[in-house]
């Protein structure tokens, strides 16, 4: 209500407003595709963050994108995003060099559950650059393996070029992660698996009673992932997926990331497949 | 009693029309920038009034689906045009806000907070949808976990001075969303217009200060009896009735709908409703630099869910059809704001019908989709 006497009200920190940060590092992934080490000048505004959260990258003149932390929560001080250079402003990130800056703020939405998977089977499926928001919680699983049953990884890419962090794969199977790789289209080199990740599903064996499943991909891929995990009577609630729209505030304000009911930026990205479902998938919905 | 004293808070007054300039000049002297409706370019549209004088007296606008013309009237009412293009989203959440200024020095970019030098606003003539349509945008802006401070510093210095509707359009339909005519809270004073004078309720501390020096007498059991009467013939001019009771349901069980199709054949997908629309709170970034590059100004503006780019990622477009864009216009202001805010989007002030250029009616599309059945 309106105030009687004019006074200006205290200075409150503007959400909308980033921080600088640093570039540490950027690691060339596949092509098109890098991933990028930031980390805020000044240490106050480092927030920590949990796998599947993200991150507002914004570099003056061209735009804000919203980029997922693929990095180790145990270590958010400098974090790192993986980046398509796609649009305007992710190719203009592309062109950034070490030691420039950026504007960052975040992290911003719903994390993977991490916290109901402990002591179940965790199977996580993924598809291209979707598993960027995953590798968090691939790492921290690592780290905290004992606390979880099973876990499967199903990752796939269009052709052997387009895999991301293949370099840690060896890593994370040694780590206990079970590793399923395939690709749409194989090479010569290519000594694996083919065909679209959700017919990975014909190749293992699932306790539904006891595994959850955690998604992010294309959409398309993410249905039929769907299904295939409902086919083998893993309960709707069990599935989890990351979703995305255009984003420009992430915080609840500009209306573009909406799917039905949901904000993307607040409720989601990753959602209860279950509390979606009228909406997931809708044709140009 | 008349005089240097003011009125307690909900207590209700009584004063002579002209009377009205007083608060004004007294709102004025307090530091308030006046905002009220006034006649231009053959438009009735909210901007910075001083004057009594400058208020649509004489005139009353002629509203239906695709039209709204303004005539001239015998009335001499202050507050008895219903309600044109503008709404009072335009001072509190402005078209175009300055965000933040980025600098580029040779350590880097910094950012800083822009300044909002916007003196507090004093809204004259608030009608009740419209209050409505304020409140449901605090519910986006300040009343959710995040809050947005530009906003919230407008919205916490507004004074709002409300009137009862006494004129609806034949596009009004606010009895049936439950937001007016009749003003109920959130006003610091709300008018109602007699013939001869004004019967005033204060609803806040603000609202009773402004009438310190201002000629007014308590109102008696027959002028609170006059008010009474003005509401009912308001509510008995309201003609167009919406079920809403279904909703959001209705509208999720059709997304599918091929009626859809039938009303993107007449969308021009031209924004019109949602920038009429004064709870519709969607909104872009725009980076401004100058030519060194190196300076960098963020701004805010309106955006809408028609505009093609609004829902464009990467390798695509979630909505690239008029079909899709309108279906999430109407699901979301109909729908889906229930779910995300407990109350619907839609406030009934009929703007989206008077000034759509092809005369879609929410209120008539809502109704067809109702007797076509779910899909």
């Amino acid at each position: 209500m309106s105030a009687t006497t004019m006074f200006e009200p205290a200075a409150i920190a503007d959400p909308m407003l980033p921080y600088p940060a640093v570039v540490r590092a950027i690691r060339p992934e596949t092509y098109g595709i890098s991933t990028f080490s930031l980390e805020y000048l000044d240490p106050a505004a480092q927030a920590g963050f949990a796998p599947g959260q993200f991150n507002m990258i914004h570099l003056p003149g061209f735009g804000e994108v919203a980029i997922s932390i693929c990095s180790d929560p145990n270590t958010p001080k400098v974090m790192e995003h993986t980046i398509r250079y796609a649009g305007s402003v992710t190719r203009a990130i592309g062109r950034l060099r070490v030691g420039d800056t950026v504007g960052m703020r975040g992290p911003y939405g719903n994390p993977w559950p991490m916290q109901l998977a402990e002591g179940k089977d965790l199977m996580i499926v993924s598809g291209g650059i979707g598993l960027a928001p995953l590798r968090p919680l691939i790492l921290e699983v690592i780290h905290r393996r004992s606390s979880f049953g099973r876990v499967l990884l199903l990752y796939g890419g269009r052709t052997p070029q387009d895999l991301l962090y293949t370099g840690e794969f060896e890593k994370w199977q040694d780590g206990g992660i079970e590793m399923n790789v395939s690709v749409d289209r194989a090479d010569e080199t290519w000594k694996g698996q083919v065909g679209v990740i959700p017919m990975a599903f014909y190749r293992i064996r699932l306790d539904h009673r006891n595994t959850l499943v955690f998604s992010c991909g294309p959409e398309i891929m993410m249905r039929f992932v769907i299904y295939e995990a409902m086919a083998r009577r893993i309960p709707k609630e069990a599935i989890y997926v990351s979703m995305e729209r255009n984003m420009k505030c992430a915080i609840g304000f500009c209306g573009h990331c909406q799917l039905g009911p949901a904000f993307i930026c607040k409720q989601g990205p990753v959602f209860q497949f279950s509390t979606i479902e009228p909406f997931f998938g809708r044709e140009e919905f | 009693m008349v005089g240097s004293t003011a009125p307690r808070v909900s207590a209700t007054a009584i004063l002579p029309k002209p009377a009205l300039q007083r608060v004004l000049d007294n709102l004025c002297q307090s530091g308030f920038q006046l905002i009220g409706p006034t006649v231009r370019d053959g438009a009735v549209i909210l901007d910075a009034i001083r004057n009594i004088s400058e208020l649509p007296i004489g005139w009353t606008l002629e509203q239906k689906a695709g039209s709204s013309h303004l005539l001239r009237t015998h009335s001499t009412d202050y507050f008895g045009c219903p309600v044109g293009p503008h709404s009072w989203k335009r001072y509190l959440f402005p078209p175009h806000f300055d965000l933040l200024t980025a600098h580029r020095n040779s350590h880097g970019w910094t950012f800083e907070p822009a300044r909002d030098d916007s003196p507090p606003f004093a809204f004259i003539g608030v009608r009740s949808c419209d209050l409505h349509a304020i409140s449901i945008q605090d519910d986006v802006f300040v009343n959710g976990a995040v809050s947005d401070p530009h906003y919230a510093r407008r919205r916490e210095r507004a004074f709002i001075l409300a009137v009862n509707c006494n004129t609806a359009a034949s596009t009004c339909f606010c009895t049936s969303m439950k937001t007016g005519p009749r003003v109920l809270s959130g006003f610091d004073l709300a008018l109602t217009e007699l013939p001869e004078s004004f019967v005033i309720e204060i609803g806040s501390e603000a609202g009773s200060n402004v009438l310190a020096g201002v000629d007014w007498q308590p109102a008696s059991a027959f002028d609170l009896g006059r008010v009474t009467q003005i509401m009912q013939r308001t509510e008995r001019q309201i003609q167009r009735q919406v079920t809403t009771s279904d909703l959001p349901q209705l509208l999720y069980d059709r997304i599918d709908h091929p009626y859809w199709d039938a009303i993107a054949a007449r969308c021009l997908s031209c924004a019109n409703c949602t920038l009429v629309c004064p709870t519709c709170f969607c909104s872009t970034v725009e980076d401004h630099s100058d030519l060194t590059g190196t300076n960098t100004k963020r701004t805010r503006a309106w955006d809408s869910c028609f505009i093609l780019d609004f829902s464009h990622v990467h390798g695509g477009n979630s909505r690239p059809t008029v079909k899709s864009r309108f279906r999430q216009w109407m699901t979301h202001k109909l729908g889906a704001w229930i779910d995300q805010f407990g109350r619907s989007g839609c406030v009934g002030c009929g703007r989206c019908i008077a000034w759509c250029p092809v005369e879609i009616d929410i209120t008539e599309e809502l109704s067809t989709l109702r007797s076509q059945g779910a899909r």
